[in-house]
């Protein structure tokens, strides 16, 4: 996960108008900034112009950022009222639609049937086996975690956010839930199915591996 | 809601939950029995906590050269 560093020193940087330190900030935060931003807006090029938008409200806030919240959690906070603002992709129903939908999250023909006398319960041949340890930086590790790319990028876009900002730069359930306006527990369920995904294909990966 | 002992098929929706600590105490109290008896969802837990691992070792793309002197632009000219 994205390392949360002491930024009072680049933030005092930036109120002088320190141009190496706004580059740092920008080299740490934009990268995640578009993929999140991404997930609002149809295009790239709009997703360019959210972030740019976000980065010009901080300088123009700098004076006035008592550092209450952390730097990211303030810019992502920003950012998706931007997106927002634009009127495009916004569900105002998320909440509804997210419980709406309640299928389960694990093929059921891996599980007995209700004529078994342990209905519910792995399959023998389906019972999961654990993950190998992969140290990061190793061969397999390195395959694992493109392959948990590829599959973070295809999930529907609320899941795809919900990982993001949950496992991949580790804001927490309230910071998460509070930015994508929803509740603790529907978070928890788009948390839940993303991550479901994502778990099938490196098992399916795995499983291929002579 | 049931309150008998767990299955495999309701465990699993629950582990995001569970490892948030999120789960209420009697829920939280048949996944811990569930665990202790089930090397499967044994298995299930550690592959999930192998996964949040993974995604966490995701990196973004280095940033576009061209959009990031656009922001410098902006910097330089909001100065």
């Amino acid at each position: 996960m994205v390392e949360t560093v002491d930024e009072s020193s680049l933030i005092a940087a930036l109120r002088d108008g320190d141009e190496a330190a706004f580059g740092q900030l920008v080299d740490r935060y934009t990268p995640s900034m578009l993929r999140v931003a991404r997930g609002y807006v149809p295009s790239h090029e709009i997703a360019e112009e959210v972030v740019q938008e976000t980065w010009i409200a901080l300088l123009k806030g700098i004076d006035k950022f008592e550092g209450r919240s952390s730097l990211r959690t303030w810019l992502f906070t920003v950012m998706i009222n931007i997106a927002k603002a634009r009127g495009v992709r916004e569900r105002r129903d998320a909440d509804a639609a997210i419980a709406a939908y309640t299928g389960g999250t694990v093929d059921p023909a891996r599980f007995r049937g209700s004529d078994d006398p342990y209905p519910g319960h792995w399959l023998p041949d389906e019972a999961p086996s654990p993950f190998p340890d992969t140290p990061e930086g190793s061969v397999l590790g390195n395959e694992l975690v493109e392959i948990a790319r590829r599959e973070l990028d295809k999930l529907p876009e609320r899941q795809r956010i919900v990982v993001t900002l949950r496992d991949m730069l580790g804001f927490d359930s309230t910071e998460a839930s509070e930015l994508l306006d929803i509740s603790m527990a529907n978070q928890r369920v788009l948390l839940h199915r993303g991550r479901a995904a994502v778990r099938q294909v490196l098992e399916d990966y795995l499983a291929e591996k002579p | 809601m049931s309150t008998g002992p767990m299955d495999c098929n309701e465990l699993v929706e629950l582990v995001t939950a569970y490892l948030d600590g999120a789960l209420d105490s009697d829920t939280q109290a048949r996944v811990e029995a569930h665990l202790a008896d089930c090397d499967g969802c044994a298995n299930y837990v550690q592959q999930f906590r192998e996964t949040v691992r993974t995604v966490g070792m995701i990196r973004d793309e280095q940033l576009d050269p061209a959009f990031r002197s656009r922001l410098l632009d902006a910097f330089k000219n909001y100065r």
